[in-house]
């Protein structure tokens, strides 16, 4: 990945003397750095749990195999959940939100540049610190989850699920550092003349799911607080003996857990919602209804999260609330697909990498959206929950909803990051080798689970006949492997070798187009005013003109930081050392972060 | 569509022991006939996003000398069309729903048979308290006869569910206090259309052997039922489980603990075969070479239960397990009454047979891993080894096997 990093330079006439590029790395504070590290890491994230998903599967491609144990198995599947949903998935939006945000609102970086660093090194640090647990021999194996009360100390006893607990503590608060960054951005930075309803789609979304993810992650972080005070100190949130009951854990659980699921595929609406109206040529059918859905999605994904827990014995009347919420979330989200065709009817669609994954990403999310309003038909959900059915209906909403996007918009932005072109005939490659593994290896899943198989099993009956549609589902790994590794591939090449792109290569109708490829450190020459919701298409000339014309002569950019980075490693530290159970050493990493947050509120940023 | 699914993944049941599609109770007939109105619905969306979207994407893909294309910014009409319509078609999916959702949880009829389900890591115990009958990892039932579950959890969440007799439900640990009005235990209710048995699993991940935490029914006729009943019952008194073990399972679970077993005089008046036979002095006995050794020639397999009896009665098995007519009276592990004529030992760990059953009490772990019971050379957890020597382990199993 340092060969995209490598192909950033500062464009800025007033860089101050050249510093190493790690230094630089370490201390930046710049969005489009720290961008590229987000996305550097969550592909790193992406390969770590993709190794884990082919682990389980080889496990799992023939009846009672023993390629690896029960206990190692657990902790592959809750590592492997733990990993795509906050590593990958979270990250890899944030990653394009802190890139492409900015330069789409016409801002010159994010409001608080220092506090955007200090949660990607939290993040980063907290990633790794859950990730170290494997080198401990103690990897969480309670399922990405953690239902209580199996994550009680009685039932757990290791160090697995403090790991987990915490590390994704870390990785929450991270998270809604960034969350409060991008809403206070998008509130007050927007360039003159953006309007709310000027705003690209993509945008959009990361101001939807920005307020989502502040709003749900704290839920997730006072059950996480729960648990962690249960197994230490003594407190009996979860424990049945006490009184404490597990459904709370559930409860509080989904109520972060479903607006997570909008955390996580919002974003890819947004990228779609840019991809489809540039190659088609025509702007987005819809804008506003567009923009309206996706805040109904989100109000109303606060009021389905029980339709995780139809098993659990809610009693009737709750299970058809749940059921008839659940049912009608479905509607805006099929305003989106219906508005997205329409958008390409008429059109003079182009099809490049990009746009075949946005329309890859329009079938297979149907597809997943489909066997979600199954689920919602909560007595048959009786027969579906916690088996292959359900892996197969969010593996279709996360790969072929979120990844589908993410590739896709690698393929669409990556000129506008790296300056170069990516490989095309690699591109449409990686697409269609995808598409098959994909497909391969969730399709027969959902026969797999209506067979009788639950998830998280480590092995299965050969009685159950299941052997041949699961060594079929483990042969498709092997293509979204291969698959993976030609984009790997193709960012290295195409970074090196891959022709200069321009500014605007596909002729894109938004902001981040009227920069450099890529965009100088303070982005905008000038500030550019806006009047419609497609400058580059509209009123181009004067737009391009302030990007890349005479620069303003007052431009201020913060200054780098190392305050950012010493502070997380003081967070790291504290969780490292409340691992040792020894009460007064996690008081050590507490002072790290005092240290760093005093010396950094009083640094000079001029 | 629903019926070329099904063929194509399940002609035949029973090459599908678990399949959800050949229900054989008019729980799972009820599921699966919602279950279709909703597939039929949806995969007509599907089908009509799919075949939309590749027209569409085909008859609009870029040709040489295209115009630029006219931008068209929505269409209000047409967007109030697609919000209502699937409005509508969600309106046919929730109301048989949520008809089905009362049906499926209203009150159990009287007459219906009570099976106290508790689930444990990593197996089942079944509890009939109007039958007085106790058995684990296999559920009896009679065909025809409402059955109503009733269940809860000694340690953490698992969840029961056999396919082909309907929806799964979730085996919780009950919180301490809410016993009585506030019942917090889940029930499921269905009737058996066919005889047969069934499999099943723990659907809900409950910890290390999760995936070996199996289940069988076995749906008989009334008649064959009540004889199933009858030979389960107790040749003498029971004994209620006191001192430690009832405090150990009242701390589990307060509300589990158990239904104590009514004191019936068993009908047919059957003893353990083994209890016959005459006593055998095992440390006289040459020593079976190692597990799966054929049997010895020059011992019968009823002297080497009554020994086997012994041992049993003799060391710490009887703290966990329960034989009915016997003094073994343990409850925190599965009640062994008719161990025999179970088809798995370890609920569904291994077939049951001499060999398997062996391996069992020698390390259980070595069939299942971290399971809870302690082996002849390593304990578990806390709990110190059983110390049985491979001739008093042949023995055990000897007299287990005897249990039909």
């Amino acid at each position: 990945m340092a060969t995209i990093e490598a192909h950033v330079p500062a464009h800025a006439h007033h860089t101050a003397k050249k510093k190493s590029l790690l230094w630089d790395l370490l201390t930046t504070v710049d969005h489009k750095k720290i961008g590229i590290m987000y996305g550097a890491t969550a592909l790193f994230f992406m390969i770590i749990g993709g190794i884990e998903a082919t682990l389980i599967r080889i496990q799992l491609a023939k009846p009672e195999n023993t390629f690896i144990s029960a206990d190692t198995y657990n902790s592959l599947f809750t590592m492997h959940g733990t990993t795509m949903v906050f590593m990958v998935g979270m990250p890899i939006a944030v990653a394009l939100f802190n890139y492409i945000v900015p330069l789409q609102i016409g801002a010159r970086d994010v409001a608080f540049p220092r506090l955007n660093a200090l949660s990607y090194w939290i993040f980063l640090f907290g990633a790794l610190f859950m990730n170290s647990s494997w080198l401990f021999g103690h990897a969480p194996n309670t399922g990405w989850f953690g239902y209580a009360n199996l994550t009680e100390r009685q039932f757990s006893p290791g160090l697995n699920t403090d790991f987990w607990s915490l590390g994704l503590q870390a990785l929450g608060a991270a998270s809604i550092m960034g969350a409060v960054n991008f809403i206070t951005t998008i509130i007050n930075m927007r360039a003159p003349g953006m309007k709310l309803m000027r705003m690209p789609l993509f945008s959009w979304m990361a101001f939807i799911t920005s307020f989502l993810i502040a709003t749900a992650l704290p839920v997730f972080a006072v059950a996480l607080f729960m648990i962690t005070f249960d197994r230490w100190w003594g407190t009996n949130f979860f424990v049945t003996m006490a009184g404490g009951d597990p459904m709370v854990w559930q409860h509080i659980f989904w109520m972060f857990g479903h607006p997570e699921v909008y955390i996580l595929i919002l974003p890819a609406f947004g990228i779609v919602s840019e991809i489809i109206p540039t190659f088609s040529r025509k702007p987005l059918f819809g804008y506003a209804v567009m923009v309206y859905s996706a805040a109904l999605i989100a109000l109303i994904g606060w009021g389905v999260w029980a339709h995780h827990m139809f098993a659990t014995g809610m009693g009737p009347i709750a299970d058809a609330f749940f059921t008839i919420s659940t049912m009608i979330i479905a509607i805006p989200t099929g305003v989106k697909i219906f508005n997205w065709i329409a958008t390409m009817y008429g059109g003079s669609i182009k099809f490049t990498t990009a746009m075949l994954f946005a329309v890859g990403m329009l079938i297979e999310f149907t597809i997943g959206g489909v066997s979600g309003v199954m689920h919602a038909t909560s007595p048959h959900d009786l027969q579906q929950t916690d088996t292959y059915f359900v892996v197969a209906h969010f593996h279709y909403v996360l790969i072929g909803g979120l990844i589908f996007s993410i590739f896709g918009s690698l393929y669409f932005w990556f000129p506008k990051i790296a300056g170069r072109m990516m490989n095309e005939t690699l591109g449409k490659l990686q697409f269609w080798i995808f598409v098959i593994g994909f497909n391969m290896t969730f399709m027969p899943q959902h026969w797999i689970g209506l067979l009788g198989m639950p998830r998280r099993t480590f092995t299965y009956s050969a009685d159950l006949n299941l052997g041949g549609l699961n060594m079929l589902s483990t042969i498709g790994v092997l293509f979204q492997a291969i698959s993976v590794i030609i984009l790997i591939a193709n960012i290295i090449y195409s970074a090196r070798r891959g022709p200069r792109a321009g500014t605007n290569p596909w002729g894109a109708a938004t902001l981040e187009w009227a920069t450099e490829s890529p965009p100088a450190e303070h982005n905008f020459n000038r500030l550019p005013t806006v009047h419609t919701r497609e400058p580059l298409w509209l009123e181009a000339a004067a737009v391009e003109d302030a990007a890349r014309g005479t620069p303003d002569p007052h431009i201020h950019m913060p200054p780098s930081s190392y305050w950012p980075i010493f502070t997380a490693f003081g967070v790291m530290l504290c969780m490292a050392l409340f691992m040792t159970g020894i009460w007064w050493t996690p008081l050590i990493g507490l002072l790290w972060v005092f240290v760093g947050a005093v010396n950094w509120a009083y640094e000079p940023t001029h | 569509m629903l019926f070329l699914i099904q063929a194509a993944g399940d002609a035949v049941p029973v090459e599908h022991p678990q399949t959800t599609f050949h229900p054989v109770t008019d729980f799972g007939v009820t599921l699966n006939e919602l279950f279709a109105n909703t597939f039929w619905w949806t995969m007509s969306i599907l089908a009509l996003v799919v075949i939309l979207t590749l027209v569409i994407a085909i008859r609009f893909r870029e040709k040489p000398g295209d115009a630029q294309p006219k931008a068209i910014h929505g269409h209000t009409l047409l967007e109030i069309g697609w919000t209502l319509i699937p409005a509508i078609i969600v309106i046919f999916l929730t109301i048989p729903t949520v008809k089905v959702i009362f049906e499926t949880q209203a009150k159990p009829p009287a007459d219906a048979l009570t099976v106290e389900v508790i689930g444990h890591q990593w197996w089942w115990e079944f509890r009939y308290p109007e039958e007085g009958v106790v058995t684990a990892n296999e559920l009896w039932v009679p065909v025809g006869r409402p059955i109503h579950l009733v269940m809860h959890s000694a340690d953490v969440i698992h969840s029961f569910w056999i396919p082909r007799l309907g929806g799964k439900r979730d085996v919780n640990p009950i919180p301490r206090g809410t016993q009585g009005e506030k019942d917090k235990r889940n029930h499921l209710m269905f009737t058996m259309t066919d005889s047969g048995s069934f499999s099943g699993q723990c659907a809900e991940f409950c910890g290390e052997s999760h995936a070996i935490m199996r289940v069988s029914a076995r749906a008989v006729s009334a008649d064959h039922f009540q004889q199933w009943v009858n030979a389960m019952k107790p040749a003498g008194p029971v004994v209620a489980p006191t001192g430690e073990n009832a405090t150990q399972i009242a701390m589990q679970s307060n509300t589990s603990a158990t239904t104590p077993v009514a004191p019936q005089q068993n009908a047919a008046g059957q003893q353990p075969a083994a209890a016959q036979a005459p006593a055998l002095d095992l440390d006289q006995l040459p020593a079976p070479t190692g597990i799966g050794s054929a049997v010895r020639p020059e011992i019968s397999a009823e002297q080497w239960a009554a020994a086997g009896r012994k041992v049993f009665e003799s060391s710490m098995c009887v703290a966990c397990h329960t034989i009915a007519g016997t003094p073994a009276a343990g409850v925190l592990g599965p009640n062994l009454t008719r161990f025999g004529a179970r088809p798995t030992v370890g609920a569904g760990a291994a077939p049951n047979n001499m060999d398997n059953l062996q391996r069992w009490i020698h390390e259980p772990q070595s069939l299942k891993p971290g399971a809870l019971m302690p082996g002849a050379v390593h304990g578990i957890g806390d709990q110190a080894p059983t110390g049985l020597s491979s001739r008093e382990i042949y023995a055990v199993a000897s007299y287990l096997m005897s249990l039909k």
